[in-house]
Order: C-alpha cells, then sequence, then structure tokens
C-alpha cells in the first residue's frame, strides 16, 4: 500500500464551542466546557457536572436550517452541524463528483429521543415517527443526505472509540481505492441513559474531572460531533487543495480482559499505539505530543499512563487529556480529538490537562499543564480507548 | 477480494447449527416473529458464566465457537461483527429501570451488556484474542460493513485469517413497538407463506451467525466470496441494474454466467418490486429465497451468505427455498448472487463463486 491519505476538513461542535474557530478560542482562553446541567432532563442536574453542547435543540434546528417537522434526534443534529462544517472546511463544493463515502460512530444512537417517548412508544402510537430513529444507523443516513453522500455510507459502534475506528476505516478504504475521500468521524448527545449507566460503574466525578492526577476521582461526560474530510494522495494533487495533516498511522487492538476495564499495565493501550507507530514508519521519538485519551477514572489514566511509559521508554513527549474542555464525548471523542491534533499541528500549540494538580504515584511523568505556542508539532499521537476494551490510536503528521 | 469462507457457526430459526446438514428438516413457524432455535449452550459456555449472560451474548459466544471449531481455528486474527439494535434485550432492562425508578437504585450489569460491542468483546474475552476488533451498527450495512472490514484486512495482510459475524435478537417488547410501523405485518401468518400474503411489511426474526474468513485456497472451504457491493438509496430500478453491471464486469463476469440469483424477498408488497424486476427483467436464471425461514432484520445477510455457501458447498438449492420453483433448472452451482435490501434504503450484493 503506497497511498497517503491527508485531511482536508474538519469540523467540530461540542461543549467549548459550535465550530473550529470558537474550539480554538476556548482551547487558547482555557475555558472549560464543563457546567452544571441544562439541557439534558434528569434527577442529576446540579449533582453531576458535564459539558454540553450550548444550543437547545430548536436553535440547533434553526442552525442547520432544517425542516423542524422530522423527527431528529440531538445526536443528529450536532452531527449534521460538525460534517456539514468539515465539508466546507475541505472547500467541497461538488460533492458527487468524486467517490465519497461518511462513516460515523455512535453508541448511543437516537437514545435521547427513545427514553424520552419509550412509555409512549410501548403503550401508545403516539411520537411512532421516533420509533426509526432509535438505531445508529439513522443519524448517519441524515448527516450522509444533509451533506450530500451516496458512494458509501456506515457506522462504527466501538463505545467510546467509535470515532477512531470510523477514520480507520476511511482510511483503508481510500488506501484500497474503494474512495476517494471520507468524511470520517463521530457523534454522541448526552442522555439519561449512558449518564445513569456510567453512574452506575462509580466513574463520574461530581467535580470537574483530573485526568492523570492522582486525586482523580471519575470522568465528566460530554456531547459532541466532529468530524475529518480524509482525501487520497491523487485528489489532494489534483486539486491542489489546502492539505490540513496527514493520517500517517493508525492501530486496533483488543483488550480482552473485562468488558468495562482494562489491564493495569494497559497492554491494549500499547498494543494499539505501538501498531499504529509501525504503521506510520516513525519512531517514538518523532512523536511531539500524545492527546490521551485521559478520561480521569482511576483505571484508565493508569493504564493508559503505564503504556505510554512502555512505548516511550526515558523519553516521553508532552502528553495532555483534553476531556476537561471537552468532557469524554464517548463516540465522538476520537473524532473531537483528532480535530484537536489537528488544531494542534496547525496551530504549533500543546494544549493544557485542566485541573491537574498531583502527580500519579504510579507514573514517571505529569501531563502539559499550560498552553503550548509557537513549539514543534510534527506528529500527534490520538488514543481512543473503549468498553469493551477496544482500542484504538491515530497518527496525525505535518505535511 | 477474494477470500474464502472455512467455517461458518450460525444459530437462527432453522436448525443451522449442524454444519453436515443444509435444510433437510424445515421449522415452519406461525408466531408473530421468528424466533431461534437455541442450541445446547453447555456444550459453548462453562455453567457459571451461561448463568449471567443474557440471550444474545450466549448466542453469540456459541455462534463463535462453533464457527471456530468448524474452521479449525483457535484464535483469529480479527473479530468483527455487525448489528442493527445490538442488545435489545439488555437495553430494554436498564432502560425500563432508569424510567421505572426515576433514575435511582440502578444495577450496572444491563448497561454493560447492552453496548453493541458486547459481542465482539465477549468473544475476544472468551478466546483471548487481542487482535483488531470492531462493530457496525448501520441497519442493512451493519453485517455488509463487518464483512467489508474483515475482506481488506485480509487483502492488505493485516490478518491471515478473521472472524466476522452477525447478530440481531427480537423481543416481545421491541416487536410491539415496531408493529407500529408499516414494517412489520399486523397478523400472525405461517412463516413459510410469506410471499402469499400480498400486504404491507414483514415478519421479523433474529439470528446469530459468525464467519471464518482466509485468503488461503483450500478444496475444504465452503466458498469464495469474490466481492461484496453496498448501494445506498438507488433511485430506480435502472440506476440498480447499473450498478449490478458495473459490479459483474467488475468481477470479469456477465449476468449470464450466475447460476443462482438469491433475493431478499420479504414479502412486503410495498418494496419487493425491486426483486421481481430484477427476477422479470434482468436476470434469467434459477432463483432462491430465504426470508420465509429467517424472518427479516437488520443482519439478515448473516443468513443470506450462510445460504449461498451452503448451495454452493453442497450443490444443491433445497426445495423450500427455490423461487419460480417451475422454472428451476438443475445445474451446476458456480456463481452465486445475493441481492438484498433493508426498505429499499440500504441494498447489498454478495458474490459468491465455487
Amino acid at each position: 500500500m503506497s497511498k497517503r491519505v491527508f485531511v482536508t476538513g474538519i469540523g467540530i461542535i461540542s461543549g467549548i464551542g459550535n465550530n473550529v474557530e470558537e474550539t480554538l478560542e476556548s482551547i487558547k482562553q482555557k475555558k472549560s466546557g464543563v457546567t452544571d446541567i441544562k439541557y439534558l432532563e434528569t434527577i442529576h442536574k446540579g449533582q453531576l457536572p458535564v459539558s454540553e453542547v450550548k444550543l437547545s435543540e430548536d436553535e440547533l434546528i434553526e442552525m442547520a436550517k432544517l425542516d423542524k417537522s422530522e423527527p431528529f434526534t440531538r445526536s443528529t443534529l450536532i452531527g449534521i452541524i460538525a460534517a456539514a462544517e468539515a465539508v466546507k472546511s475541505a472547500q467541497i463544493n461538488d460533492i458527487k463528483e468524486y467517490k465519497t463515502g461518511l462513516i460515523s460512530g455512535t453508541t448511543v444512537g437516537g437514545m435521547d429521543k427513545s427514553e424520552l417517548f419509550y412509555h409512549d412508544l410501548v403503550n401508545t402510537t403516539k411520537h411512532i415517527e421516533y420509533i426509526e430513529t432509535h438505531d445508529c444507523g439513522d443519524s448517519t443516513e441524515r448527516i450522509a443526505d444533509y451533506v450530500g453522500v451516496k458512494d458509501f455510507v456506515s457506522t462504527t459502534s466501538t463505545a467510546c472509540s467509535s470515532a477512531a475506528n470510523s477514520m480507520i476505516l476511511g482510511t483503508r478504504m481510500i488506501k484500497n481505492g474503494l474512495l476517494d475521500r471520507v468524511i470520517a468521524g463521530g457523534i454522541e448527545s448526552l442522555t439519561r441513559y449512558h449518564m445513569n449507566g456510567f453512574n452506575t460503574l462509580m466513574i463520574l466525578d461530581k467535580e470537574p474531572c483530573k485526568p492523570f492526577d492522582d486525586n482523580r476521582k471519575g470522568l465528566n461526560l460530554g456531547e459532541g460531533a466532529a468530524f475529518l474530510v480524509l482525501e487520497s494522495e491523487e485528489l489532494v494533487k489534483k486539486s491542489g487543495k489546502k492539505v490540513l495533516a496527514e493520517l500517517t498511522g493508525y492501530g486496533n487492538s483488543c483488550e480482552a480482559f473485562h468488558q468495562t476495564a482494562s489491564t493495569p499495565e494497559g497492554k491494549g493501550a500499547y498494543a494499539a499505539m505501538k501498531e499504529a507507530l509501525d504503521r506510520s514508519g516513525l519512531k517514538a521519538t518523532d512523536i511531539d505530543y500524545v492527546n490521551a485519551h485521559g478520561t480521569g477514572t482511576d483505571n484508565n489514566d493508569l493504564s493508559e499512563g503505564r503504556a505510554i511509559q512502555t512505548l516511550f521508554g526515558n523519553n516521553i513527549p508532552k502528553v495532555s487529556s483534553t476531556k476537561g474542555y471537552t468532557g469524554h464525548t464517548t463516540s465522538a471523542a476520537g473524532g473531537v480529538e483528532a480535530v484537536l491534533s489537528v488544531l494542534a499541528i496547525q496551530n504549533n500549540m500543546i494544549f493544557p490537562n485542566l485541573n491537574f494538580e498531583t502527580q500519579m504515584k504510579e507514573l514517571s511523568f505529569s501531563p502539559e499543564t499550560e498552553l503550548l505556542e509557537g513549539v514543534k508539532v510534527d506528529h500527534v499521537l490520538s488514543n481512543s480507548f473503549g468498553f469493551g476494551g477496544n482500542n484504538s490510536a491515530l497518527i496525525f503528521s505535518r505535511y | 477480494m477474494d477470500v474464502y469462507i472455512k467455517g461458518i457457526g450460525i444459530i437462527s430459526p432453522q436448525n443451522t447449527t449442524d454444519s453436515s446438514k443444509f435444510l433437510d428438516e424445515v421449522v415452519a413457524h406461525d408466531t408473530e416473529f421468528l424466533s431461534c432455535v437455541q442450541p445446547n449452550y453447555k456444550e459453548f459456555i462453562n455453567p457459571i458464566q451461561l448463568r449471567r449472560m443474557s440471550k444474545l451474548i450466549k448466542m453469540g459466544i456459541s455462534a463463535s465457537k462453533l464457527c471456530l471449531r468448524d474452521a479449525g481455528i483457535e484464535n483469529p486474527g480479527a473479530i468483527i461483527t455487525g448489528t442493527g439494535l445490538g442488545l435489545v434485550g439488555d437495553t430494554e432492562k436498564f432502560l425500563n429501570q432508569v424510567l421505572d425508578n426515576n433514575e435511582e437504585f440502578l444495577a450496572p450489569t444491563a448497561f454493560i451488556q447492552s453496548t453493541h460491542n458486547t459481542i465482539s468483546g465477549q468473544v475476544a474475552i472468551a478466546l483471548k484474542c487481542f487482535n483488531y476488533n470492531n462493530t457496525y451498527s448501520h441497519r442493512g450495512f451493519s453485517f455488509e460493513s463487518a464483512l467489508l472490514d474483515g475482506m481488506l484486512l485480509i487483502k492488505d495482510k493485516d490478518a491471515e485469517n478473521v472472524l466476522v459475524g452477525g447478530f440481531d435478537e427480537i423481543t416481545p417488547e421491541h416487536h410491539s413497538i415496531i408493529k407500529k410501523t408499516h414494517w412489520v405485518k399486523n397478523d400472525a401468518i405461517k412463516s413459510l407463506e410469506l410471499l402469499d400474503h400480498k400486504t404491507s411489511g414483514s415478519v421479523v426474526g433474529e439470528g446469530v451467525a459468525f464467519f471464518s474468513l482466509t485468503g488461503e485456497k483450500d478444496d475444504n472451504n465452503y466458498a469464495r466470496i469474490k466481492d461484496l457491493k453496498t448501494i445506498y438509496k438507488p433511485e430506480s430500478n435502472e440506476e440498480i441494474e447499473a450498478k449490478i453491471d458495473e459490479f459483474l464486469a467488475k468481477n470479469n463476469l456477465k449476468k449470464e454466467d450466475i447460476d443462482l440469483v438469491i433475493l431478499g424477498l420479504n414479502g412486503n408488497v410495498d418494496t419487493d418490486d425491486v426483486y421481481y424486476h430484477l427476477a422479470d427483467n434482468y436476470f434469467d436464471t434459477n432463483y432462491a429465497y430465504f426470508k420465509h425461514l429467517s424472518g427479516d432484520y437488520h443482519t439478515v445477510g448473516t443468513f443470506a451468505l450462510w445460504f449461498a455457501a451452503n448451495t454452493i458447498k453442497h450443490q444443491n438449492v433445497p426445495e423450500v427455498a427455490r423461487f419460480r420453483k417451475e422454472n428451476f433448472t438443475e445445474k451446476p452451482i458456480k456463481n452465486v448472487l445475493v441481492y438484498n435490501h433493508f426498505r429499499e434504503v440500504d441494498h447489498s450484493i454478495f458474490l459468491l463463486t465455487q
């Protein structure tokens, strides 16, 4: 396989901004999206902080100029906004001009509406238009229809590594000549379903999360959507358009340990990062920045931290988790952090790990806590690890 | 993109767990939806674990083990699954808890087991398989995406063999919901008479299947999967014909070379037109159908692939599955094409050869 895959467009919406520009501004201002719950109707309001997209569904519908009578779930709406921004950013005018696919990642799917109307769906004939928005494919098809993609659509669902796996499939399809370009990423809106699910696992922090901190108490959930436009080398050469970054490496490995936990030594995390590095042809010392999965849970940060130590030895690059900004956007996380990785390269910037105070006893390194500007960022490793032991890693490089 | 089917493990509404048999005894269903014939799980899972598992997880683990046993493989180079709706039973259980208890006093088990990647994760844990692992959930492309992913892994030499599966379950509660759409027939019908009821909707089924795919040719393989294609929202029969033309040409075949076309007819008068069109106006060969045996569900492509592979392996199309029987001619089965669509939105084609 000789073909290279390039990032030509990015789009994002999350708790720290409704587009790329706002997102970068929040990052620079160290402005976190984690606040009290405003939009989700739940008994945890005022108890569990989250990073919500700061718009109501009516506002999202208006923003995307959609028909209000259509059954849109919240994840579909934010997905449409992020995907449309990515397409615009890649200066695509005629999406049907080349073979284009859309691969999104989601696990919660249309659960936000299902849980709202579930008793009605079971007992009455009200809201039945939301029966068919429940599954994961609904959002992907609505996003594809909005941006006009027809050649290929698919949806990955590997919990918190979903978006990363979407980008991996997209990359492989381009390298195999099956598609010329792919809009790949992920979406997730907050739901009572998964908020309560995570809560039963006792991994939600009641305060803003503190990734890689010795006193970390868990994660804050977030919602968001983010997509990259990936294009083949041929297409980029032909159009001469601006390349934002190159996707140089990817790795996918299963922990096969426990449905909701990783090994303390981070076997799966290491395998995914190592594979990504090997595929990229880079040396460990070439990596300038690791955008860690860093959720703020006991288990993740320990195993990921150890895996980073195993991979990089005594030359650990700058590491930070941006979950303190965006919360853990679960299926969208790989997309959100891919966009941030591309922004790091474009702006020669390394992002701070918010809320960090105390060095973890088990680790030799601590995360970067300040915004670093004007630094060399040529290669970024971005990690996404999920339930079920689904670990994935991506490497983005300067072009 | 040639890959070979080395082994299959399938649990379906038919007796399909014995790989030496091919629909020798047909199970007729007359219930509202078609449920799987359950195997003896103790053969695959130890009793302590068995008690903790929900039905779909049991079926998933068992089908994966059946498949690997059939293929003679201990640890696959990748595990990839597809599912339309995931673990419906566990999802209902946790969702009802959340709603009924107003978000209090919840137990995590059903939640943990309700993510779509539970089966691929559990199979990996059961096999201690640390390799590539992925799950797709996209309606009528759920299993097709998993299959494409697996075929690419073999083509790119990322894996020597892969375990690719699909799963969906139907529960009474979920059935009571989807019955409110026009995709499900209002009354229980005799499944074997699926095509005789000229009404809207189909009959829902369920199933779990795993396929062991390899790049290595071997006389014991079931069949070769030569190619697969997905077509999203085709606008007309002409567009579908053009896509099939293109697909066959890419694989150096003409439509006359296809010995058997397997159609996803599901008895829905609103959406079966494309199948009749292909049989009446496009192909001129033998036809088979299968949804009267399996019911319809998002990953029914697994049942279609099992069926197609077995027609090649056994060189036989079981009487019960022949469509347009009166025109059926006995001939060697070398090239088989499966055409299936999900609600006229997600169309897929599998091409299998001997």
